[in-house]
């Protein structure tokens, strides 16, 4: 019996491991292997597809462009109560000069102008007209500096004054000719405790010459915001006198002329570029819109927009995407309903004739269903135009007065029958695959039990068929709700898609923070029913082709 | 299909009253093209009726009769207006013939059950005519775009001239155009260029993607096959726009790079879709009996798995390269002017310049997708027949 006590230990492997931990690791191997073969294309997939589509829904919520652009500004704004009625304080019109300054040298401000003018109409020639005119308000400045002293009006004077003299030295021995990076533009450490915002502004000047324009930074003369920040700096009287380097002299007396200096006053003054600044509306806009992120697009493109006191509707003359959206869903339900009316006595026909002619019949299924898709939208242009094959043939016949031709085309009836022909193989094939596997002998037993013709379809064989009918819906459907070709060409305007939104905001309007809230709106509700495919069908039982 | 009812000929006043009225509908067609159709109902119904008398009552033999009414009523068409007429004649003169000696032989009760009644016969041949109309529906876009590619004018209808079957109305300059017009050409170039590249990238990356997953044992095996679908069923314009965004932000957009991604990243759902299909029922133990003697794995995959898979993956790889031939929203977004492809051309052509060389295209086109049409039934088959799944 020493058997006994051995046989109730666990089951051996022939390498002596137990034989539980053997299988495991078996099958480990191979689950590893399997995932090993899908690993390159899952990669490709991600990489190729599914991280565009992320990509595409981060920018629906991106809004980085408005507190890039004007970092400054929206900082100060932070504190203005918008509800109040007031334009912001001083200062916001201090730091929005600062910013639109910069923005114009960067050629960013057109930019943000357009991003803006999507939530409210007038921003972009608003920011425009600035641009082109906030350089004035430095100049003011500018020449008076450059009268007190024509030391200011060098360059080179400049660079001495602020550059550390490490930099200054790399920067002489620099050769403009040679293939070698400009040395980076250094501070020097005083003058940041001294002027602390002349040394900001210069330094972004400096960058921006050096890696923006690529120009050599000792030969390019500063901006004229340079000089606003410079004078606001003296004018805050700082300790010029512990200062020993180049310009001191200079600047000693550029502080002690500063006080006489003819001032700008930016509040005033951008009125004057455009009466709008002082509008309230704007800065709340701004204000509204200075966060990194933003539900104002997916607002946007459900007709809403972001106000003081939280989302509202738009007016309901702007009132578009909803109704598009509603159009889109109710064209897309006529189409999958004239698919089933006239693809299910199809179907029925090929499952119940005898196989040789079903397959003959099969090929006028097959064929349009692999023709391409151009080819048939242009057979539906030229069959429908006012002077095309269907209208002409109408007229022939007399059904129709040669003077009151039928609109078949550039209206939702186009997009109707072009879309249905395009779609009807795509429910006439999973219908097909159903009803093939519904016995005919039931419809007979029905018949012999007495039921009438009807009766025996309605209660027998039809509820049978149900599944192919709910498999051929949702793939015509999915497929139809984001169509984008047969629309744009056959739709005319009445007959459009939300996808000829999208396109039409990516290529033409460039709101693409809108196109990808109305992509991901759309992509929600595809991946939705994509989900009740999965369900009803599963994705394994997808077909292609009978 | 063997007769199911014996038949017996029908009384005249069955048959006679039933062409008129097909007559009569005739008649309406032809009478108002001529401008009267109470005339061309009377007209239709009353010499109908009289022929179809005549044909079976005084004369008995049905093959001469049949073809004299064809011939007469080619004539009768030709008469009145020309070729195109005699034509559409000859044709209305056999169907006559047919249907008058369908239903006097009582032959349209061969083919149905014996119990059924008159109304469920008619409902029968009502109901296949539907579906006739519905085939129609499915195949005239086709059959108009390619008789239109032939004409001599530059017009998307069909000219009097076509209609009167005269050969100037026809000519092959929309091909000659397709062929000598260098936007055409570089489209059909890029065309190539682009979809063989993305077709190779989706079969061999989706091949072996599709052997892992027919494993027994795949971890996360929905999810996996969720994302691997998921290029088909997410909307076109939404991935355009995905990959236009995203392509831009790392440099591939507008170069043929960018475009082959794409169009390889669509193409792959139909090589997972049919390798899958061919794998299911695939013999395990064909591999393992390979691996017993002697073979590693690549001599396996190449020399057992591989020769019964192919048609399979071949068309998977033809769906493939189909996908990237006809696909145009992905191009024009992730594209650029030199990345035009042929679908591309062929849009603008339709938006903008619409001229009646994109019928021409079209019909080429049709052609070929009846070629790849036969090639992909018959490796089908072949697959079929292989795995044993019917008989050869």
């Amino acid at each position: 019996m020493t058997d006994a006590a051995q046989n109730t230990g666990p089951m051996m492997a022939a390498d002596g491991t137990t034989l539980k931990s053997s299988l495991n690791r078996a099958l480990r191997r191979q689950k590893l292997r399997a995932l090993m073969l899908i690993a390159p294309l899952l990669i490709f997939v991600l990489v190729t597809f599914i991280a565009p589509i992320a990509d595409m829904l981060f920018r629906s919520v991106e809004n980085q462009i408005v507190s890039d652009t004007l970092p400054s500004t929206t900082d100060a704004l932070k504190d203005w109560d918008s509800s109040a009625g007031d334009i912001p304080a001083p200062e916001v019109f201090d730091a929005l000069y600062t910013d639109v300054f910069i923005a114009q040298e960067r050629k960013l401000h057109t930019r943000l102008g357009s991003r803006l003018n999507y939530e409210l109409t007038g921003v972009s020639s608003l920011f425009r007209k600035s641009g082109r005119k906030v350089e004035d308000m430095g100049e003011v400045y500018q020449d008076q500096f450059e009268d007190l002293n024509p030391f200011w009006k060098d360059a080179e004077n400049w660079n001495a004054l602020m550059g550390s003299d490490a930099w200054l030295g790399a920067q002489n021995a620099w050769d403009p000719k040679s293939e070698t990076a400009q040395p980076a533009f250094e501070l020097r450490e005083e003058i940041v405790g001294l002027l602390p915002q002349t040394a900001e502004v210069f330094e972004i000047f400096a960058d921006f010459v050096q890696n923006e324009r690529e120009r050599n930074l000792a030969k390019t003369d500063p901006w004229a915001l340079v000089y606003s920040a410079f004078y606001d700096d003296l004018r805050r009287e700082p300790d010029v006198s512990s200062y020993g380097g180049t310009g001191a002299a200079e600047m000693l007396e550029a502080m002690a002329a500063v006080s006489s200096f003819e001032t700008v006053d930016t509040t005033a003054a951008f009125a004057d570029i455009d009466k709008d600044w002082h509008d309230v509306e704007v800065w709340q806009t701004i204000q509204t819109y200075s966060p990194h992120f933003t539900s104002g697009y997916f607002l946007n493109a459900v007709d809403m927009k972001k106000s003081a006191d939280g989302p509202e509707m738009r007016p309901d003359n702007e009132q578009i995407y909803i109704k598009l959206f509603v159009r889109t869903l109710f064209m897309s339900l006529v189409i999958t309903g004239s698919c089933i009316l006239l693809g299910y006595p199809v179907a029925w026909i090929l499952a119940n004739l005898p196989a040789r002619t079903a397959n003959l019949l099969m090929i006028l299924v097959l064929l349009p269903f692999w023709t391409s898709l151009l080819v048939r939208t242009s057979a539906w242009k030229v069959m429908l135009q006012q002077q095309g094959v269907i209208n002409d043939t109408l007229v022939w016949l007399g059904l129709v007065a040669d003077d009151s031709r039928l609109a078949l085309i550039n209206n939702q009836t186009g997009t109707i029958i072009a879309m249905t022909h395009i779609l009807l193989p795509f429910m006439i094939l999973p219908l097909y695959s159903v009803m093939k596997t519904i016995p005919p002998s039931y419809l007979r037993a029905a018949k012999s039990l007495g039921a009438t013709n009807w009766t025996a379809f309605w209660r027998v064989y039809f509820p049978q068929s149900v599944p192919g009918i709910g498999a051929g819906s949702i793939l015509v459907f999915i497929l139809s709700i984001g169509y984008y070709i047969t629309p744009e060409l056959v739709g005319g305007t009445t007959g459009t898609f939300i996808s000829n939104r999208i396109a039409y905001h990516i290529s033409s309007s460039l709101n693409w923070g809108l196109a990808a809230a109305l992509g991901a709106i759309l992509l929600a509700v595809v991946l939705g029913l994509y989900w009740a495919y999965d369900k009803i069908v599963g994705i394994d039982n997808v077909k292609l082709g009978g | 299909m063997a007769a199911l009812t014996p038949i017996s000929r029908t009384p005249v006043s069955f048959y006679v009253p039933m062409v008129a009225a097909a007559g009569a509908f005739a008649g309406l067609l032809v009478g108002t093209a001529q401008g009267s159709s109470f005339i061309g109902i009377v007209v239709g119904a009353l010499l109908m009726g009289a022929l179809a008398f005549a044909m079976t009552q005084l004369v008995t033999a049905e093959k001469p009769v049949r073809w004299a009414l064809t011939l007469l009523l080619a004539v009768a068409g030709f008469a009145m207006a020309g070729l195109a007429a005699g034509i559409i004649g000859a044709l209305f003169g056999w169907f006559f013939g047919w249907f008058t000696f369908w239903l006097f032989e009582g032959r349209y009760r061969a083919y149905v059950a014996p119990y059924l009644t008159a109304g469920q016969v008619l409902w029968h041949y009502t109901f296949r005519v539907i579906c006739g109309a519905i085939l129609v529906f499915l195949i005239t876009p086709i059959l108009v775009v390619m008789p239109l590619s032939f004409n001599a004018q530059d017009f998307f209808t069909f000219t009097p001239e076509m209609l009167r079957f005269d050969p100037a109305g026809y000519s092959l300059k929309h091909y000659e155009d397709f062929f000598t017009n260098s936007d055409w050409q570089g489209a059909l170039a890029n065309s190539v260029k682009i979809a063989p590249m993305a077709t190779l990238l989706s079969v061999s990356f989706g091949t072996l993607a599709a052997i892992g997953l027919s494993q027994q044992h795949v971890p996360f095996r929905r999810a996996i096959m969720a994302i691997l679908i998921s290029p088909m069923i997410v909307p076109l314009i939404i991935s355009a726009a995905g990959m236009y965004f995203f392509y831009s932000r790392i440099g591939l957009q507008g170069t043929y790079m960018g475009v082959v991604l794409a169009h390889a990243a669509l193409g792959i759902p139909f090589v997972i879709i049919t390798v899958t299909a061919t794998l299911v029922g695939f013999d395990n133990s064909l591999t393992r009996a390979a691996a017993n003697m002697g073979a590693g794995p690549v001599t396996t995959f190449f020399r057992v798995q591989m020769p019964l898979i192919l048609p399979g993956v071949i068309s998977g790889g033809l769906f493939a390269f189909i996908t990237s031939f006809d696909e145009v929203v992905v191009v024009l977004f992730v594209g650029s002017a030199g990345q035009k492809t042929l679908p591309w051309q062929m849009f603008t052509g339709l938006r903008e310049q619409i001229s009646p060389t994109i019928l021409a295209v079209a019909t080429i086109l049709v052609i070929i997708s009846i070629a790849l049409l036969t090639v992909v039934e018959l490796l089908r088959r072949r697959s079929e027949r292989l795995r044993g799944m019917s008989p050869a």
